[in-house]
């Protein structure tokens, strides 16, 4: 993390210290003050006003078990949502990069092609798409499926190119190793490139997971009966007339799942580091963080 | 194929009303973005700190709890502007986070070196910032905040299906409920709307990179 500041600064020495101090001073009595002006703010507007507050964190009144029942009901919507569309992604998207790395120049084109246009779509016009097709083709099936197809289709491009980064980046050796112990080129890169690919880029993955985690939310402006955690906070709002307080309580909540997918991805990254497999990754391309120089910023 | 002709002035001015949120998002959330990356690689730790509880806070919700909390909350604190306002503020502060990480990969990438040997050779802090480390970093960021920016001209359809009004969703919603037409051919138009914001984006960000790509 000290890696910028390592480049941009010099070990401080006593009369930048000084400076430094006194300019932080400065900031922090800024930051307060924006800070004071804003609850003041919110005093003055009574959006501290305990009826605002109450159905959504005093157990006590009769609102709360209600309140936190629909969301508790809707945050189970949207993980079941993201869940599906993770393991479609993955799925899809590992056999996506297979196939593409092994076509050639010609045979590629057209999966190129339709790649870069579901990556070029937003993903809530992706969402409505699937959505009017289901309609068009007569498919009578719950919005839900809309949502999981529509995310699965833009996220499983992006999966499919985070593997195909990770084999590309592996050493040559390997496949011709493969090769030459007499397997087939299906099977080198079914049991030798796309292994060792996925361990590589699994911390890469789990971002993405959280990006789908995230894109769910996004059902809310496109379609109207998905009972996700956001449709339920759109009725609760409506209901309690509070909206600052439902959709500060809903960004906590998915601010804390998205933290622990986070946690997630570093906790896999330091495993793997341990293994020793990050020198699998291009070292060249690697992000160069400058952990020996940390003496620098001290 | 009739929709398009009748109504392609329509389809137009959506589409340019799409694009002036996508391009007043693509200025807020550079300045600010920027803002905020200099915050974080600042030596003062209040700075530091602000930024990166921003990042983290920001970067976890999602766009649309950001952008209901605005146009439904905000209000309640006496602050009102039209939802268009609302929505391309909420752009911007949604999209700033993306751009200062963005910021800050790119600074990361100048080798140590590079800010060593500036010093070894005796230029002075400024010298050595402005001439040797800057430069650098201004070329390893364009990859990074491209696909940012990319990103966030298709988050501008989202807070164009919120509803901001005139734009290619309402376009879209106008000609399928109150004209009449067939969903599937008006939504392909739609599509190819952003594809066409997107893609020549894209196409535009891969000749920038190609110009300032540096051989390391």
């Amino acid at each position: 993390m000290s890696a910028p500041q390592a480049v941009l600064f010099d070990a401080p020495g006593p009369r930048a210290r000084r400076r430094i101090l006194i300019a932080s001073v400065v900031a922090g009595l800024a930051v307060l003050a924006l800070l004071v002006v804003a609850v003041l703010r919110l005093v003055e507007r009574g959006q501290f006003d305990a009826e605002k507050w109450a159905p959504l964190v005093d157990p006590s009144t009769k609102e709360f078990p209600q309140v936190w029942g629909l969301l508790l009901d809707g945050l189970l919507v949207t993980l079941q949502a993201a869940a599906l569309a993770v393991v479609a992604s993955l799925l899809i998207g590992v056999t996506l990069a297979a196939v593409r790395l092994s076509l050639g120049r010609a045979g590629r084109m057209p999966l190129v092609a339709l790649m870069e246009l579901l990556r070029g779509l937003p993903v809530v016009v992706t969402i409505l798409y699937v959505y009017v097709v289901f309609l068009a083709t007569g498919l009578d099936v719950e919005q839900f499926w809309a949502l999981v197809v529509g995310l699965t289709l833009y996220n499983c491009v992006i999966i499919a190119e985070i593997t195909r980064a990770g084999v590309q980046s592996l050493p040559k050796g390997q496949v011709e190793a493969g090769l030459a112990v007499g397997l087939t080129k299906s099977q080198v890169m079914r049991l030798i490139q796309l292994p060792q690919a996925l361990r590589a880029m699994l911390p890469a993955i789990i971002s993405q997971l959280v990006v789908i985690l995230k894109d769910t939310a996004l059902a809310i402006v496109v379609l109207n009966s998905v009972h996700d955690l956001m449709w339920h906070a759109n009725k609760i709002r409506i209901f309690l007339d509070n909206p600052l307080q439902t959709y500060f309580v809903v960004a906590v909540i998915y601010i804390l799942l998205n933290l622990v997918l986070d946690r997630l991805a570093h906790w896999t990254q330091r495993r793997l580091s341990r293994a020793g497999t990050e020198k699998v990754v291009d070292e060249a391309n690697a992000p160069v963080e400058g952990e020996p120089r940390r003496s620098t910023t001290a | 194929m009739e929709f398009l002709t009748e109504h392609f002035d329509d389809f137009v001015n959506g589409f340019f009303r799409s694009l002036s949120i996508a391009l007043w998002g693509a200025v807020g959330s550079l300045l600010l973005g920027t803002l905020l990356a200099v915050f974080r690689v600042s030596p003062i730790p209040v700075l530091q700190g602000f930024g990166a509880a921003y990042v983290t806070l920001v970067r976890n919700t999602p766009l649309t709890v950001l952008l209901f909390g605005m146009a439904f909350g905000v209000p309640g604190l006496g602050i009102n502007a039209s939802f268009y306002l609302f929505g391309v503020v909420t752009l911007i502060l949604y999209t700033a986070a993306f751009v200062c990480e963005a910021i800050r990969s790119g600074i990361a990438t100048v080798p140590i070196g590079q800010a060593e040997a500036a010093r070894a050779i005796g230029l002075t802090f400024g010298q050595s910032l402005g001439l040797v480390i800057l430069p650098q970093a201004m070329r390893s960021v364009v990859p990074p905040v491209g696909s940012v920016i990319i990103a966030m001209i298709k988050n501008s359809a989202v807070v164009g299906a919120a509803g901001v009004g005139s734009d290619l969703f309402s376009v879209y919603k106008r000609m399928t409920s109150a004209l009449g037409y067939a969903p599937l051919p008006v939504l392909t138009a739609v599509a190819v709307a952003f594809l066409i914001m997107t893609l020549s984006t894209g196409a535009l960000l891969a000749l920038a990179e190609r110009r300032m790509a540096v051989a390391r």
